[in-house]
């Protein structure tokens, strides 16, 4: 009972060519874990999550597989990823809050989505309140417009609903970022609680806001350029990385406690790749401080200690392993089965 | 022997001819000029096409396009060339005069009470609501009663003093939420007054809308004029496109077959206004960089 | 250098104005030369709008600002000018300052034509470009380009240097790094403080309290327009005694303790405010205005309870013994 994502790509279909914003992500999401997903604006953390479920019009999906719970998810085709979505994997999609009808009454705008499901809302009726008042919301909320909450009220509301019918997987994309911080901390530890009860059985929280992960989630998977840089236990990616980029990324997070005056922390001098015509290999090379001439080619996402995912040569070095045996992630498609994937209209 | 170099270029490039630079290779723009200045060249050289006035009875009745009657004749054997290019020049007046003075008195009444805001804004406000209630029908035939004589400028005029109420209150709608833009609040802390920011940075933000507004009046004031032409409430003489149109349409052109009475005029509107739609396109593009580089 | 003093922001709203929303409330406080100083406050705290009325960019309602003693409300024109010529401001969305149908070094052209009419074409490029460098930019990546072809941390240092163009003393930072990239805020931080370090006085608006810990030896915390606590970083963070500056600090997600841990230091659940004491209400002034009459509370005024750490606060707790 897992999520299993093997060597995915999807890309976006534009004007000036193919943006290869997902280009071969391989992990495993384990039953009951939270994993976070982190990274800079554009790294591809929102199309991953996206690409789960549902794949929007410009995303073309060019080949991998996904794997939840042993039974393959067909993200290619529209038509049969229904019968998947809000049953076995639903999101809660960043504008979700400000996303509600308002001229809906809570009530009724639950009933009319169970509906389109297929789902009975009388029956599910007595749950729906239970899980309400798990989150601290009363029974009066389904009487009330949605401009009558509050942020953090909106945001608890669109858990329950997201969560209504035990989805094994929920993707969780920027559900912090536009609360206050004390609805930060509610909505987080209300993640956390969801999968302690059972309602969601493995979760991945998509935030650019590393220190929500520290709090709550199992592992961090750091994404970059399109590309998996590190997957491991919290503990681990914060306090031991040994990915160049994470390294760096985490060494770049003002903590309090921390001072300019005492110790000046760095950035990552230069700029993202684009991902019109992204370099060879590994794609953070040109910023990297590490990188040597192995790194044009791409290296693959393996395991170097338990749990602890990294893809870099240097790393590898590092831990004994003969880089030259190790074998290097494969390229992307030839151009035909390129051409033939993005005409695909899902 | 040293060559002189050049100084580096001047920081500040000359926001003028970048634009003119683009303006002059976009497409949709010249074309669509192209077309309008077509029509224009047609109206102001006509009367040299032409020997007799429009409403004489000069040919056969209904007779087709042949050589003596380019565009053939009316059922009362007017010719529709010289009604055709006259009234082209008829047009093109109450679109450039009534769109015009709509879009003038639109743009100022919506920039000022969009950037001043408050009480200015208020009334402002009531004064649109007011205009734009009024029945300008109603209105037109009280004036037609008192007045003995009209001519094209007059009712481009009253076209122009009656239409630019939702010019007005689409630019103030844009010219609030410009307005509330951080680069308006840098361009205060840079010590820039009120009137160099609003017809500095808003406005030029605003172009192709501005021009949208012109287009949109300039197509509405002639197909108005065209309305009024026929319930007589027109030039009390002359002739228009909107007015030979609706002769046609009077005496069952449609019916008749005498498809060149009724289709130089509809074309001609149809081609001119369309044309300027298609140049907002492309000024879109000139204007906005970020299209520009699609 | 600026002094504030009862400083209050009330807006009009409702239909004929007849609501009132305070949005600051008799704010004070002083900042000295080379001084960064952090406002810190979640949304409707009433910290751009402070920073909006230093920038003379919203009138001020009550009160008073002094730069350098002279009040900053009564400017108009040429002495507004001249203002602006020593105080600046850089807001937080990058993409929003700047006119998107222009290229950026329009900003700069604009300075040059109000401020630097004179200056000659190569003596004006030069200055502008020792400006780029001087906030890490090199000027033939950055110049000529329209605002959607550079990052966000591009225009933000961009807008630095167009401050740094005149004879600034005094920025006004308002969440100038939230819209930006973790990795990339990292340096305009840095370079906050490096301007700090040669003598820029500094108003570092924002809401993350890392942030203010970092850059800024003295913090100012709001809370729905009025001042809750205020005083040196160290003291604050050490012992925070107000009750909301104790749950902002037990609910920023940290990256060195777990939330359980935090609580467990800072026991914000003794500042509950449902939990307070009967008689006590958390000061809110929209439930103030509400009550009115003889049931109206007065807003708390700030006591020193220790060296340089000021509360507002009734019963502001444990005291802990100062050194």
């Amino acid at each position: 009972m897992s999520l299993k994502v093997d060597n995915l790509r999807v890309y976006y279909q534009t004007l000036q060519g193919p943006v290869r914003a997902l280009d071969g992500v391989t992990f495993m999401v384990e039953d009951g874990e939270i994993m976070g997903l982190a990274g800079e604006s554009g790294c591809g953390k929102s199309t991953l999550g996206y690409s789960l479920i549902r794949l929007t019009s410009r995303m073309r999906y060019i080949a991998g597989q996904v794997e939840l719970d042993g039974k393959v998810v067909p993200i290619w085709n529209d038509k049969e990823m229904n019968p998947f979505r809000y049953k076995q994997v639903s999101i809660i999609p960043q504008y979700a809050m400000s996303a509600m009808n308002p001229t809906r009454k809570i009530g009724r705008m639950t009933a009319e989505l169970l509906k389109s499901r297929g789902i009975s809302y009388k029956r599910t009726l007595p749950e729906f309140k239970r899980r309400l008042d798990l989150v601290g919301l009363s029974e009066n909320v389904l009487e009330m417009y949605p401009i009558e909450l509050s942020g953090g009220m909106k945001q608890r509301m669109v858990m329950v609903l997201s969560t209504l019918l035990d989805p094994s997987l929920l993707i969780a994309d920027e559900v912090t970022s536009a609360l206050d911080v004390a609805s930060q901390k509610a909505v987080s530890q209300m993640l956390v609680e969801f999968r302690n009860r059972g309602f969601v059985k493995s979760m991945i929280v998509i935030t650019h806001d590393i220190s929500i992960l520290y709090q709550i989630a199992d592992t961090i998977m750091i994404m970059y350029a399109g590309q998996l840089s590190e997957k491991a236990p919290t503990e681990e990616i914060i306090n031991s990385p040994r990915h160049p980029y994470t390294k760096m990324l985490i060494s770049s997070l003002p903590k309090v406690g921390v001072k300019y005056s005492e110790k000046k922390l760095s950035g990552i001098p230069g700029k993202p790749p684009s991902l019109l015509n992204p370099p060879s290999g590994c794609r953070f090379r040109h910023r990297c401080p590490a990188a040597f001439d192995k790194c044009v080619e791409d290296p693959p996402f393996i395991e170097i200690d338990e749990g602890h995912f990294v893809s870099c040569w240097a790393v590898f070095q590092e831990e004994g392993l003969d880089i030259d045996q190790v074998p290097a992630e494969e390229g992307p498609p030839g151009a035909q089965i390129l051409e033939e994937a993005l005409a695909k209209h899902v | 022997m040293t060559t002189a170099t050049a100084p580096p270029p001047a920081v500040a490039i000359k926001k003028r001819n970048e634009f003119l630079y683009f303006a002059l290779r976009n497409n949709k723009l010249r074309v669509g000029l192209i077309v309008v200045l077509l029509f224009l060249f047609l109206a102001l050289i006509g009367p040299l096409l032409t020997d007799y006035p429009p409403n004489d009875y000069v040919g056969p009745p209904g007779a087709p396009p042949s050589s003596e009657f380019w565009f053939g004749t009316t059922t009362f054997g007017q010719d529709v060339f010289t009604q055709f290019i006259l009234g082209l020049r008829a047009t093109f007046l109450v679109g450039v005069v009534g769109g015009g003075l709509g879009t003038l008195i639109g743009v100022l009444v919506g920039f000022v009470a969009g950037y001043r805001g408050g009480i200015v804004d208020e009334l402002l406000n009531m004064l649109t609501n007011i205009v734009l209630v009024i029945p300008s029908l109603a209105v037109l035939l009280i004036i037609a009663a008192y007045l003995e004589v009209r001519g094209v400028l007059a009712e481009s005029v009253f076209i122009g003093f009656t239409s630019w109420p939702w010019a007005a209150r689409a630019i103030r709608a844009q010219t609030f939420s410009l307005r509330s833009r951080d680069f308006v609040d840098l361009a205060r802390i840079s010590g820039m007054g009120s009137m160099k920011i609003i017809f500095g940075e808003i406005a030029p933000n605003m172009m192709s809308y501005l021009f949208m507004t012109f287009i949109l009046q300039f197509g509405g004031a002639i197909l108005t004029a065209a309305t009024l032409d026929f319930i007589g409430l027109g030039p009390t003489q002359g002739t228009s496109l909107g007015l030979m149109m609706n002769n046609a349409l009077l005496w069952s052109a449609l019916h008749l077959g005498m498809w060149w009475w009724f289709v130089p005029p509809g074309v001609a509107i149809t081609a001119i206004v369309g044309a300027m739609y298609i140049m907002n396109v492309g000024l879109d593009e000139v204007f906005n960089p970020k299209l520009r580089e699609m | 250098m600026f002094k504030l003093e009862e400083i209050s922001k009330v807006y009009r709203v409702g239909t004929f104005g007849g609501k009132e929303l305070r949005a600051v409330s008799h704010v004070s406080f002083e900042i000295g030369k080379g001084e960064v100083i952090s406002l810190i406050g979640e949304s409707g705290s009433g910290k751009s709008t402070i920073g909006k009325m230093m920038l003379q960019l919203t009138p001020i309602t009550s009160g008073k600002i002094t730069f350098k003693g002279t009040p900053v409300s009564g400017l108009k024109g040429a002495a507004l000018k001249e203002y602006y010529r020593h105080v600046q401001g850089v807001f937080q969305d990058p993409f929003s300052s700047y006119n998107p149908i222009f290229k950026a070094d329009r900003v700069f052209e604009n300075v040059r034509e109000q401020f630097f009419p004179t200056v000659d074409d190569a003596r004006w490029d030069e200055k502008l470009r020792e400006s780029l460098r001087g906030v890490g930019l090199n000027p033939d990546q950055v110049l000529n380009k329209f605002p959607h072809q550079l990052s966000g941390g591009q225009l933000q240092r961009l807008l630095i240097a167009r401050a740094l163009l005149l004879d600034v003393e005094f920025l006004v930072a308002d969440e100038i790094i939230s819209m930006l990239d973790a990795s990339t805020r990292i340096d305009v931080l840095n370079l906050l403080a490096d301007l700090k370090a040669r003598g820029l006085s500094i108003l570092f608006i924002t809401h993350d309290l890392s942030l203010g810990y970092y850059i800024s030896e003295r913090a100012v915390i709001l809370f729905k327009g009025y001042v809750v606590e205020m005083g040196s970083t160290d003291r604050i963070f050490s012992t925070p005694l107000h009750p909301y500056t104790r749950m902002l600090m037990a609910s920023v997600p940290r990256l060195d303790k777990k939330w359980a841990e935090v609580e467990k230091e800072v026991r914000p659940e003794e500042s509950q405010v449902e939990e307070l004491p009967a008689g006590y209400t958390f000061f809110d002034p929209e439930v103030a205005r509400e009550i009115g009459g003889s049931g109206h509370r007065p807003q708390p005024v700030l006591v020193e309870v220790e060296q340089d750490h000021l509360v507002a606060c009734f019963e502001p707790g444990d005291i802990p013994p100062t050194a």
